[in-house]
């Protein structure tokens, strides 16, 4: 179904692409047209929006609903996979933040600024303790972070006295289902932090010490950088960002859930943090490729769903995609790749050429 | 040419913004040593590397005993009969000598590797270099020294047809580096072709037999050592006549008079357990003191405690008179001191940051994260540094690991230099670089010293120290043996010196 509104989608996100074409991003965005592409051709359906009391309703639409959560996850996980790091501990982050909000605004009835504000806080604390370990004390990160994706979720338990607590506060449900300038609020959540993580990083040097602490450790404590300041904030920021996912998830469901809220969402997030062109191993970091890589992660699991895959079996197409997003982005596969194809490339007949000669 | 072993027409290589080799020729002959010449980004490296299979070439025939090879990893390049040893060592530090001697080529049987194999075939790599090492300790446990001699052991164990040595001796003493001529001389007589890339002069004409020359990626010649005089290498490496070389040499600065006046620096009873005895070390404004020794004589380490890489374990320090404790790089940073240091890769460059963020980083470190250098500032600082120090590069958005040792070590210095210091610890600032690139470094050390800079030199090459620094303090087995000022520096009387008690033979280079 091409409409008028679905032609302007495309020629947006053909524009993206060419002003994208000599930067990281391309190829993450790639993936994602193509999915789309994918998706407009074969799935009917996905492509239908529709305005309803002011609001957009959509398959796209609940993309960004639903993705949202992932983004705010990867944002703080870029900068943490950028000192060369990873947090394991944001899934349970967020379920330690929807608890703290789920108790403070049912149980002991606060407002729903105080229960949000509690729970932002407790997740700052948490990311500083995930810090403290790594920066101050030196633990693996993967170990140091482990320690808290285990117990964070036992921690919640206790929060919520091993029960699930719905709410009903009208704001705290408004942050996951309310539309603000028709799309879901989310959005704009994203958008913020987004441009935050922008500011921090860029608008100071953290993010050139980021980089340089990632990429060479001992080198920069040389020059005079804090190494244990820079890797400390990231890990306090990731645990920030989290909470405010935390918050997010909680909303969704209208309540805290200490067992299944944010599980699997470190490794979703590391996956967006990855297909968005951040190396593991740390130094250089993409915050758009983040938010492009979650966007790819959400739009393929809502792909599975419009397409009536098997919950069961959904995680295998979709690890086949990610592969080749993966491969995508590497230039020495995509050399590889074109190798197979028919050769038009003029180096080729000189070479032959001067071995001849 | 039909004892021609290796023969290289034509090759081309380039990178983004870089024209790396331009058709390049190179002839090794079998049972020769021939010696790879030319400054920094000259293209010896990427020469090695398109040869080794590390990089692939853009155009080009290589042939090994007339066959054409086309390796495109250094794997491949091994079966083909080219061995490589590097300048930085490539090898595993965890893993013990005779693993890494044997690894990626370890016998076995039905998929499990004999051990008991492992160590015999070590022990006869290192044999052959009559090196005495336990094939069982880990690598990571012996000196850089040792560790080459190992890397050599493992290139020699396949059985090569071609060695690449690229700049084998700059982490070894003379009498090493006496112990791998030997070595490298027996290959030859054995018939293998040796390709050896240098700095030093002396061992060209030691051990060589015939040299190429490469210059901006080009071939300038190949000519027999014997027909080369050093001035007239010297000159063909820098693109000049030897007439003007010769001027040059001419003019070395005389031994420079002694500085007055209260020092910036001051340590007393200095020293850390394990590293450095106790030392007392004084350094003026304008004053360039060297720190003369032989590897492992503890230069180092008194460079790091003196910037607070290391805790010092006794003795005090003063700045201006003040007496000051550094417990960290940034402490010392603070106080105006700069360190660069030995080992370019691991303690200096960001490797996939620019040039411009390299040489902002001490700069903005300093001034904390919140305080950040509009991009204007470090645009300025960038070019300014690039031009000053004669920095090759496209432009400051270059990566800095693509440029050559030389010029990242300016962009070190850059760095340093962008923060203002008052003292600056140079450890080793003019190794593994080229001639014309020492001068310029040197020459950049003569001026610093004249703005009224400290400056402590840490140099393994005698004649750079003498000719650059007012005081020597000559260390000996991690202590003070004494101090040479003014007129009484001499290569000879730091040599003797070092030499004091063991008098070892620094004639070995010509044994």
């Amino acid at each position: 179904m091409l409409n008028a509104a679905n032609i302007l989608f495309w020629a947006v996100l053909a524009a993206l692409l060419f002003f994208a074409r000599r930067q990281r991003i391309f190829w993450p965005l790639l993936a994602l047209t193509l999915l789309l592409l994918f998706n407009q051709l074969f799935t009917p359906g996905f492509f239908n929006l529709e305005l309803r009391e002011g609001h957009l309703y959509g398959t796209r639409i609940d993309i960004l609903k639903h993705g949202g959560t992932v983004m705010l996850v990867a944002l703080g996980m870029t900068l943490v996979i950028a000192t060369g790091g990873v947090d394991l501990s944001v899934g349970a982050v967020m379920a330690v933040a929807g608890a703290v909000l789920a108790q403070a605004a049912a149980v002991h009835q606060q407002s729903a600024g105080v229960a949000m504000l509690l729970a932002l806080v407790v997740s700052l604390g948490l990311g500083a303790w995930n810090g403290l370990l790594v920066a101050g004390i030196g633990i693996q990160p993967i170990v140091a972070t482990l320690i808290l994706m285990v117990a964070g979720r036992g921690i919640a338990q206790l929060i919520t006295e091993g029960q699930i607590i719905n709410f009903t506060n009208p704001a705290l449900v408004y942050i996951a289902n309310g539309y603000f300038l028709g799309l879901p609020f989310a959005c704009t959540l994203v958008l913020v932090l987004l441009a935050a993580t922008y500011a921090l990083t860029r608008a100071t040097a953290l993010g050139l010490f980021i980089e340089s602490v990632g990429d060479n450790d001992v080198a920069s404590r040389y020059a005079g950088v804090n190494a244990r300041f820079v890797k400390f904030t990231a890990y306090v920021f990731a645990g920030f960002c989290a909470g405010l996912a935390g918050l997010v998830a909680a909303s969704d469901i209208k309540s805290a859930d200490a067992n299944h809220a944010g599980l699997y969402a470190e490794l979703d997030a590391i996956l967006a943090v990855v297909i968005g062109g951040t190396a593991l191993t740390g130094g250089r970091f993409y915050l758009l490729g983040s938010i492009v890589g979650a966007f790819l992660i959400q739009t393929l699991t809502t792909t599975m769903y419009a397409r009536n895959v098997s919950a069961d079996i959904a995680p295998v197409p979709k690890a086949l995609v990610v592969i080749a997003v993966c491969l995508l982005q590497s230039e020495k596969a995509r050399r590889c790749f074109t190798r197979f194809l028919p050769r038009k490339s003029p180096a080729a007949p000189t070479a032959n050429a001067k071995a001849g000669s | 040419m039909s004892d021609s072993l290796l023969e290289v027409r034509g090759l081309s290589k380039g990178f983004p913004g870089v024209r790396a080799l331009a058709g390049v020729d190179f002839t090794v002959r079998r049972g020769e040593i021939h010696a790879l010449m030319g400054e920094n980004g000259a293209g010896k490296s990427t020469l090695i590397k398109v040869l080794t299979g590390v990089y692939e070439r853009d155009a080009g025939d290589t042939r090994l005993e007339g066959k054409t090879i086309f390796p495109r990893s250094p794997r491949e390049a091994e079966a083909c009969g080219i061995s490589t040893v590097y300048q930085e060592v490539n090898l595993i530090p965890d893993l013990s000598v005779a693993e890494n001697i044997c690894l990626g080529r370890q016998p076995t049987v039905f998929g499990n590797i004999r051990w008991g194999a492992i160590t015999r075939r070590a022990k006869q790599a290192l044999a052959r270099l009559e090196l005495d090492l336990d094939p069982s300790r880990q690598l990571s446990a012996c000196s850089i020294a040792i560790q080459q001699m190992v890397a050599l052991a493992r290139a020699m164990d396949v059985s090569a047809k071609l060695l690449i040595l690229d700049e084998p001796t700059s982490s070894l003493d003379e009498r090493e580096v006496g112990e791998l001529f030997k070595v490298i001389r027996k290959l030859r007589d054995d018939g293998m072709g040796i390709v050896f890339v240098t700095h030093f002069m002396d061992q060209v004409y030691s051990v060589t037999n015939r040299i190429t020359v490469l210059r901006n990626g080009e071939l300038v010649g190949e000519y027999p050592t014997a027909e080369l005089p050093r001035l007239e290498l010297v000159a063909r490496m820098i693109g000049k006549d030897a007439k003007e070389v010769a001027a040059m040499e001419s003019q070395h600065p005389g031994v420079q008079s002694i500085r007055e006046g209260e020092p910036f620096l001051e340590v007393k009873n200095f020293g850390r357990k394990g590293s450095i005895a106790p030392l007392d070390l004084s350094i003026r404004p304008g004053e360039v003191v060297g720190l003369a020794g032989l590897l492992g004589s503890g230069r180092t380490e008194t460079a790091r405690i003196i910037f607070g890489v290391d805790k010092p374990d006794s003795g005090e320090m003063f700045l201006d008179g003040e007496r000051v404790t550094i417990s960290s790089p940034r402490a010392a940073i603070r106080r105006r001191i700069a360190f660069t240091a030995e080992d370019r890769k691991v303690d200096g460059i960001i490797p996939n940051l620019s040039i411009r963020e390299n040489i902002v980083l001490a700069l903005q470190a300093s001034r904390g994260a919140w305080a950040k250098l509009s991009r204007a500032k470090q645009d300025e600082l960038a070019d300014r540094f690039i031009k000053a120090l004669r920095v090759k590069t496209p432009g400051p958005e270059q990566l800095i690991k693509n440029l050559s040792g030389g010029n990242q070590q300016k962009v070190l210095l850059g760095r340093w230099l962008a923060t203002e210091p008052r003292l600056i610890i140079l450890d080793e600032p003019t190794r593994g670089i080229d001639v014309g690139a020492k001068a310029e470094i040197e020459k950049l050390i003569t001026e610093l010293r004249r703005d009224g800079l400290a400056i402590l030199f840490i140099s393994s090459e005698l004649e750079e120290v003498v000719r650059t620094s007012q005081r020597v303090v000559i260390l000996r087995d991690r202590k003070k043996v004494g101090e040479l000022a003014g007129e009484a520096i001499s290569e000879h009387a730091i040599m003797s010196q070092i030499a004091a008690p063991t008098a070892e033979s620094k004639d070995v280079l010509h044994a």
